[in-house]
């Protein structure tokens, strides 16, 4: 389980991150969502590492991150997969060589055993032959289920996803949300996915963080913020909605 | 104040940078890849400009030279100490900040942008030393062998614009090359250019993987590394002048 207790951050006078606590559930897929600037991908950063909190607690499975050295918070980095809004791919690394990294890096597997796992771990996200390729020779929804390959490779416990669909059209997008949660319940992961897009939240959020002007504002399960009567919540619901009314008006004429 | 934090963080990213490497296999494999990078690609350069500016050198003094109790030999004597003590360990450090500073700040500032060095984080990997390490030593392991090269094409262009120009002979311009000549001088010239290389590749590093920002912000890192370097180069080249030759 990750546990966030009573973080905040700040950049210069903007508090960016208003005591937030959050315990987010194992062996699901949690999502955080918010507007844009919300605070949310602050708060995935924070929780990883990538940006030293002010004050309040990161835990992993009881194991205060935030309290670790160096060295010890390289040791739960390598049980931690994520995915970045822009994939983050080694530009000068075929696809195979971007899978094969961390293992390169970490484990004491020979060669032949590397490309055997990442060939299966690119397997696993529906990429085959597409090895030798360069990122740059790769579509947006390729280069997602790369990193989600790379992401993979470890065997991690937990899984960071930071805005999986931006920049995919909706039918990539759908694909993305179902390897995650596949993902997630095959492997037994903790999984937090940074999200705007409320398809994300009925395809596959099971626990839900709303997360606005930096504070935590409500969190529940899907059927929750569906009949949930909180103001911030219904408005960007709505707003999402917006698009599915016009498709049903669409499909009505 | 900017300044001195910058030299502050500058300081910490080397202990950073020097911390012991996570797999020594794939370090070994990054700087072959950087010296090739760095040192190789820089070769027709730094050929091109040392010939042209040895030959540019005997032409200026040859030509300046109207005092009839000067030798003709002073040519091939200035030629050479122009070239040794300062234009191939200094000038050609100052346009390899430009060209290597610029690369390596856009690489380091482009990985930055595009969170491929949070991936790195992510991963567990030390990013400053498996990026910047490997740059850092195939910049000082190649410079010395590049500005070698660069003394020796500049002096073969200076004794080819002399001859074909008819203002020294051959004999003459090597009695001046070999007048009180001392080795020391070619160490003190690959003393300082090792520590240029030091300075153009960390600096440069430096610049690129504290960058913020998109593209543009890259630009700024790659402007940045070539000023600072060069201004590093230039007050480094006095103090070694200074510890060295006084």
């Amino acid at each position: 389980m990750i546990e966030v207790r009573g973080v905040n951050k700040s950049f210069g006078d903007a508090h960016v991150l208003k005591d937030i606590n959050v315990s987010f559930q194992p062996g699901n897929v949690n999502l955080v969502i918010g507007q844009s600037g919300s605070g949310k991908s602050v708060l995935a950063k924070c929780i990883v590492g990538l940006h030293e909190v002010d004050s309040g607690g990161i835990l992993y499975d009881g194991r205060n991150f935030t309290e670790m050295d160096r060295y010890e918070r390289k040791e739960i980095r390598k049980e931690i997969g994520m995915l970045f809004q822009g994939s983050a791919l080694f530009d000068s690394l075929t696809v195979e060589q971007n899978v094969m990294f961390p293992l390169s890096m970490f484990t004491e597997m020979s060669k032949e055993e590397m490309r055997e796992r990442a060939n299966f771990c690119l397997d696993r996200v529906n990429l085959t032959n597409k090895n030798h390729l360069l990122p740059a020779e790769c579509s947006g929804g390729m280069q997602k289920r790369i990193g989600i390959a790379r992401a993979i490779a470890m065997n991690p416990k937990y899984l960071f996803c930071d805005e999986p669909n931006s920049g995919l059209d909706p039918k990539t997008s759908i694909v993305i949300d179902n390897l995650i949660k596949e993902i997630t319940y095959e492997y037994n992961m903790t999984t937090i996915v940074i999200t705007h897009d409320m398809n994300s939240v009925i395809e596959i959020g099971d626990y839900i963080v709303f997360i606005h002007n930096g504070q935590k504002w409500w969190e529940g399960d899907k059927s929750e913020i569906l009949t949930t009567d909180n103001k911030e919540i219904n408005a960007f619901v709505y707003a999402a909605d917006f698009m599915q009314q016009i498709k049903s008006m669409l499909g009505k004429r | 104040m900017k300044v001195i934090t910058n030299i502050g963080k500058y300081f910490i990213m080397l202990r950073y940078v020097f911390s012991r490497p996570e797999r020594f296999k794939i370090y070994k494999n990054r700087i072959f890849d950087e010296i090739e990078i760095i040192g190789l690609s820089s070769i027709p350069l730094v050929a091109l400009l040392s010939a042209f500016m040895g030959a540019v050198i005997t032409l200026q003094t040859a030509s300046n030279m109207d005092s009839p109790l000067l030798p003709v030999e002073t040519v091939g004597f200035i030629t050479r100490q122009t070239t040794i003590l300062e234009f191939s360990p200094t000038v050609i450090s100052l346009i390899l900040a430009g060209k290597i500073g610029s690369n390596i700040a856009s690489e380091v500032g482009t990985m930055r942008v595009t969170e491929q060095i949070d991936a790195l984080e992510i991963m567990g990997v030390n990013s400053l030393g498996y990026l910047v390490l490997p740059k850092i030593i195939a910049g000082v392991v190649t410079f010395p062998f590049i500005i070698i090269i660069s003394m020796a094409l500049s002096i073969t262009g200076g004794l080819v614009a002399g001859l074909q120009s008819g203002l020294c002979s051959q004999e003459d311009y090597v009695k001046g090359l070999r007048y009180w000549f001392s080795v020391d001088d070619i160490n003190y010239a690959l003393v300082k250019t090792v520590v240029f290389a030091f300075i153009i590749t960390s600096v440069a590093a430096f610049y690129g993987y504290y960058t913020k920002g998109g593209a543009l912000d890259v630009g700024k890192s790659s402007t940045q590394a070539v000023v600072y370097s060069s201004i590093a180069i230039l007050l480094a080249n006095f103090v070694l002048t200074q510890l060295l030759l006084l």
